[in-house]
């Protein structure tokens, strides 16, 4: 049962600061609810104030710039986003990801914000955006912060928000020429939660073949999402090969820190990871020699 | 306390006062009498709660019934127009659809959400579209082969 709470609804961005800013003990904030409405279900979480800050009109865009990349609202839905031709051009990877995220209903009610906010480690949006060194911006009444989607997120169910700060916009660098970005999931059921995550962007030398940069990030595999840094080490720099995709994969199991859960034990997700960052390292591979 | 809560329900308008932890699904049975929408799991994973809210399918047991504020809904009641049955319904009693119909209202309103999007669907649009709704008896080939009926024009004269 859910209990009851005292509810606010801001219509401006700056109306919801001053929310903010006044109740900050006891207090959620809600956006489409998608993950919040089923904790609260299940009393794991009872606030006193709720501030439900949909409405806001705002904070739901999606802009693209040629220098700035691609920008979008903190409140801009999952299908929103799977649907907009300027993340389908040049940034196709975040609407893949968008449209295996979950079942069309919470997708067209659910937002990207919400769903980093949650923190959830077995997010699909954080690893995405940590392989193509995604950004986020928040404001409060003080000011703006911008914080990389891999500092975002401190412990298990936590984010770097402070308690007046509001998530208010996700900023994704457009891709650099010669790189191949791709994610998959693995899970029991389609568009589901993941059961493990695994996001790969490569970028190869121009002509050289050589890997110039590349960023591996796990979702579902440790108590928050997480770069696989010394796995990328491995491959960075080289000329990459079937046995160093294996070798990376083999670290990566290593560096993770997979948790048990009804879905899944550590170990599985070991085995998980290692297969994974394999299979989607190959493809990112692909994709950039092509691109 | 009780909010007020204004919004469009199958066409009419309504004011209501509500708490503002009743979920929208809680609102249109309770205290609407609509009981088409079903509760059910409760937690975004069955289906059967499926309404149209400003035109997209959602689960009206995991949205605040005043996060529908200024909204417009439309719930399974909405479809027939007085006597007529909207196409889908036809299809669905024709191609027997369903059996014991717990499902039938979240799996009609989440295909005609489908529809209203996308006219001429693929039979894997079809199947995305209803994947989230779940179904203990008759299965989906009947479903999606009333739906397609309907996609192909075999119930142009009903609209």
């Amino acid at each position: 049962m859910i209990r009851d709470f005292e509810y606010f609804a801001p219509k401006t961005l700056e109306e919801a600061l001053t929310l903010l800013d006044k109740y900050r003990d006891n207090r959620k904030i809600i956006a489409g609810g998608q993950s919040l409405l089923k904790l609260m279900r299940h009393g794991l979480v009872n606030p006193q104030y709720l501030i439900d800050i949909k409405g806001i009109f705002d904070l739901n865009y999606i802009k693209s710039e040629a220098k700035k990349g691609l920008r979008i609202g903190a409140l801009t839905t999952h299908w929103a986003i799977e649907e907009s031709p300027l993340v389908r051009n040049g940034f196709s990877i975040l609407a893949e990801m968008e449209r295996k995220l979950a079942f069309i209903q919470i997708r067209n009610w659910g937002t990207i914000g919400g769903n980093l906010c949650h923190a959830d480690p077995a997010q699909d949006p954080a690893p995405v955006l940590m392989v193509l060194n995604a950004t986020l911006r928040t404001v409060s009444l003080k000011g703006e912060r911008t914080i990389a989607v891999e500092d975002f997120f401190p412990d298990y169910l936590q984010t770097a928000l402070g308690p007046n700060e509001l998530l208010a916009e996700i900023q994704v660098p457009t891709v650099p020429s010669h790189t191949g970005t791709a994610y998959t999931k693995f899970n029991i059921i389609e568009n589901d939660l993941a059961t493990v995550g695994v996001a790969v962007s490569i970028t190869l030398s121009p002509g050289a073949d050589e890997c110039q940069d590349i960023r591996i990030a796990l979702g579902a595999s440790a108590p928050t999402p997480m770069r696989a840094k010394r796995a990328e080490a491995v491959l960075r720099g080289k000329k990459i090969t079937d046995d160093l995709l294996t070798e990376a994969g083999e670290v990566a199991s290593a560096e993770a820190e997979p948790l048990s859960d009804i879905n899944a034990s550590e170990e599985y997700r070991r085995q998980l990871v290692k297969v994974l960052v394999k299979r989607i390292g190959k493809e990112a591979l692909t994709k950039a020699k092509q691109a | 306390m009780k909010k007020e809560l204004r919004f469009t329900v199958n066409g009419e308008a309504y004011e209501l006062y509500v708490k503002p932890k009743s979920l929208l699904m809680d609102v249109l049975r309770d205290q609407l009498g609509l009981t088409g929408a079903k509760r059910s799991c409760d937690t975004h994973t069955c289906g059967t709660c499926t309404v149209i809210l400003n035109g997209l399918a959602v689960n009206s047991c995991s949205i605040l019934a005043l996060q529908a504020n200024g909204g417009e809904v439309l719930t399974v009641e909405g479809l027939a127009e007085k006597t007529k049955l909207h196409p889908l319904q036809k299809a669905f009693l024709d191609y027997g659809s369903f059996q014991c119909g717990f499902c039938t209202p979240g799996m009609l309103m989440a295909a005609k959400a489908l529809l209203d999007k996308n006219p001429k669907p693929s039979k894997e649009q079809i199947k995305e579209a209803i994947d989230a709704n779940i179904c203990r008896c008759t299965g989906y080939n009947s479903v999606i082969r009333a739906v397609t009926a309907v996609v192909n024009g075999e119930y142009e004269e009903a609209k």
